[in-house]
């Protein structure tokens, strides 16, 4: 995979989440996604920004512009270094919050995204990457 | 009396925003006595689960001040992705635009004489 364009934001606040939404959202007219491809990674960005503030205690927001065997797309990755996720498989539940969350936030991202990657450990951070590929 | 609130919202909120909103809504329906809540969301470039909760509550709590809701102004983008998000937003109704959230809200109030369906008032 080859990185076109990277720009980041830390969060740390719930204006920040927004910040980060924006950001998306400009990406995605960059790269001409659709409206749905648009509204869709929004979503999922916004779902991750905030897991990121609430949870992680803040974190990285990175947004790239990426491109595969002639496939564009845009990477987004949310890094923190809070206290982990012990059970992935949990967290990914639908419902589940160890919060006051509708717990939709993980398991959202993953149906909203094409490529989802996640990496957590207690103690060690929480990093959760997705892609979604312009449709050709 | 029985007065109708028109909420427009006109930003991406961030969350405190919305929760605030949330809360002045409902001390809305208080002072108003309002009968129905119009949400208009047609600015709105998407909806997460917490702003799609912050509707369902709006919902759940001006019923239980006797007031009935209506979302009105959707954007299809915006409900195509509410479902692969897993969002429930059961229990709410919704209207294409203000006038026929109006007529929803009529309708749903329909022989209630306590409801003047006659008379908006706004809200910022
Ligand atoms: N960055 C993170 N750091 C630590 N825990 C996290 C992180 N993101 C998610 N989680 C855990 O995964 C759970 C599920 O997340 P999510 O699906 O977004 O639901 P919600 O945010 O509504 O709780 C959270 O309640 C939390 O326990
Ligand atoms: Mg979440």
């Amino acid at each position: 995979m080859q990185v076109q364009s990277s720009q980041s934001i830390s969060v740390r606040t719930s204006e920040d989440v927004v910040a980060v939404r924006q950001l998306v959202r400009k990406g995605s007219l960059l790269l001409g996604f659709t409206i749905v491809d648009q509204t869709k990674i929004v979503t999922a960005s916004s779902e991750l920004a905030r897991n990121l503030l609430i949870y992680g205690g803040g974190g990285v927001a990175i947004v790239e512009i990426v491109q595969n065997g002639g496939r564009s797309g845009l990477r987004l990755t949310f890094e923190d270094q809070g206290p982990g996720i012990p059970d992935i498989e949990l967290a990914l539940r639908d419902g589940y919050s160890s919060g006051t969350g509708m717990g939709l936030g993980l398991g959202g991202a993953k149906r909203l995204s094409h490529d989802f990657e996640i990496d957590s450990a207690p103690g060690k951070g929480t990093r959760v990457s997705i892609v979604r590929w312009k449709a050709l | 009396m029985g007065e109708f609130l028109l909420v427009t919202i006109q930003v991406d909120m961030h969350d405190r925003l919305a929760m605030s909103l949330q809360d002045d809504l409902t001390a809305q329906i208080v002072r108003h006595t309002a009968r129905g809540v119009l949400i208009d969301i047609s600015a709105l470039e998407m909806v997460d689960s917490f702003i799609g909760r912050m509707l369902s509550n709006i919902a759940n709590m001006a019923r239980l001040l006797d007031a009935e809701t209506v979302v009105v102004g959707m954007r299809p983008s915006v409900a195509i992705t509410l479902v692969e998000l897993g969002m429930p937003m059961r229990g709410i109704r919704t209207a294409l635009d203000v006038e026929k959230g109006m007529t929803a809200l009529k309708i749903a109030l329909q022989g209630d004489p306590s409801t003047d369906a006659g008379s908006v008032v706004p809200i910022d």
